[in-house]
């Protein structure tokens, strides 16, 4: 089974409602090594997302994802807006007008939003952001068959990588600047990666 | 500058909007002549940056640098000039934000084209150069303004001679300064009563030294 325009936009419904029961998970996160703005910021982003496609859907599955880009970029207010909003416009760019992304188009989407991330705030696995989540997440995609197989394993990858932030200090973003105080706290951005791609392989893209 | 070219100008991207306006102020008032547009803070009043704000500030320039404050201001200013017809009429500069804005604002109003006034906001965040002294005419200029060359006097002053095609040092004890850059000039530290000395080299020198007396004449417009 590969996933069509309507079922991409499904799995975003279902981030923007996980995004949504985390709002104040997040935000603790957020207040504890960064300026709390992150929950409010991305379910702000997500909601409007979930009225974009509540006016209709676009064709194509790169359609889609470049409506998520816009969309987080322009309300979005914190950091999260231009990087997963390049992460998005990335991966709508790679897998260009294709009707339906088999395997090897999501891995490739998976891998341009990383290259999105890193190119957009220079970050590094082991900084404590988003990239710790997102770049294990690519890796474990790799290795699977199906899009069902490949997103489950980009979840629990994530999930992992996300838990593998509390010990570090913060290297980039604004948690940097707490420098050893940043240690003994998830990194938020990391775990709203981790939440949105558990929810992309708990959803309905099969 | 060029006749007829439009000075270039700034864009100041901020997380607040009172914060972006402010150092747009403090900008503008050393560069009347000089558009810098205030991005700051996110659409509904609050602590952030607003993509659409960066981008409309962006279109209220032509050429420009583009200052920011913190990282994702920086990002969404760089999506912004990403998303522009023409991304090379503007440069995203790295510099401390206030002095960076007044040194741009000031090499701007003085005439100097994009990449010159990348690179004086820029040089704003290290340690003013110790400028050669150059070789050719020198006064001596005694400063009756109150406050010497400080804040509009340096201003005034490094407009003034930026226009001119001389490279004008001016000493004060041991430290010596860019006649064209506000920021050593102030750093200088000058007050009134005290006595500066003005080097000129150049096609234009006798006109930069001329300009520098007549400028300390009138109290620099104070």
């Amino acid at each position: 089974m590969a996933c069509t325009a309507e079922s991409v936009a499904d799995a975003v419904r279902a981030a923007a409602a996980v995004v949504a029961s985390h709002r104040d998970e997040l935000v603790a996160l957020d207040r504890a090594i960064g300026d709390g703005d992150h929950g409010e910021n991305l379910n702000r982003g997500f909601t409007a997302v979930v009225a974009a496609l509540d006016e209709g859907t676009p064709d194509t599955p790169a359609a889609v994802l470049k409506l998520v880009a816009s969309t987080l970029i322009s309300k979005v207010g914190g950091a999260a807006g231009p990087l997963y909003g390049t992460a998005f416009l990335r991966a709508s760019a790679v897998v260009k007008d294709a009707a339906e992304l088999g395997p090897a188009e999501v891995v490739a989407a998976l891998e341009a939003a990383l290259g999105g991330v890193v190119a957009r705030g220079k970050a590094e696995v082991g900084d404590k952001t988003m990239v710790d989540a997102l770049s294990p997440a690519v890796e474990a995609a790799r290795s699977a068959d199906s899009v069902s197989e490949l997103l489950t394993a980009a979840a629990e990858a994530a999930r992992a990588g996300a838990e593998s932030t509390e010990p570090l200090v913060a290297r980039k973003g604004r948690a940097s600047y707490l420098g050893e105080r940043s240690a003994g706290h998830v990194d938020p951005g990391a775990r709203s990666t981790a939440l949105i791609l558990g929810s992309f392989a708990a959803g309905p893209v099969r | 500058m060029h006749d007829g070219a439009e000075r270039v100008g700034l864009v100041v991207v901020s997380h607040s909007a009172r914060l972006a306006a402010g150092v747009a102020e403090v900008a503008g008032q050393m560069a009347p002549d000089v558009t810098v547009a205030a991005a700051g803070g996110t659409a509904d009043g609050g602590i952030g940056t607003d993509f659409d704000a960066v981008s409309e500030a962006l279109a209220r320039v032509g050429a420009a640098a583009v200052l920011y404050d913190l990282g994702s201001a920086r990002m969404v200013a760089e999506l912004a000039v990403e998303s522009l017809d023409d991304p090379s009429r503007v440069v995203l500069v790295d510099a401390p934000l206030v002095e960076g804005a007044v040194a741009a604002a000031v090499a701007a109003q003085g005439g100097a084209d994009l990449a010159a006034v990348a690179s004086a906001a820029r040089a704003a965040g290290s340690e003013p150069e110790v400028a050669a002294p150059a070789e050719g005419e020198e006064i001596r200029v005694r400063l009756t303004n109150e406050i010497g060359l400080h804040a509009r006097p340096a201003a005034l002053t490094a407009r003034t001679l930026s226009e001119l095609d001389a490279s004008v040092t001016v000493r004060f004890g041991d430290k010596s300064a860019d006649g064209t850059s506000v920021l050593a000039l102030m750093a200088l530290g000058a007050r009134g009563g005290d006595e500066v000395v003005v080097s000129a080299t150049g096609r234009q020198s006798d006109d930069a030294l001329r300009a520098f007396a007549d400028l300390a004449a009138r109290d620099f417009d104070e």
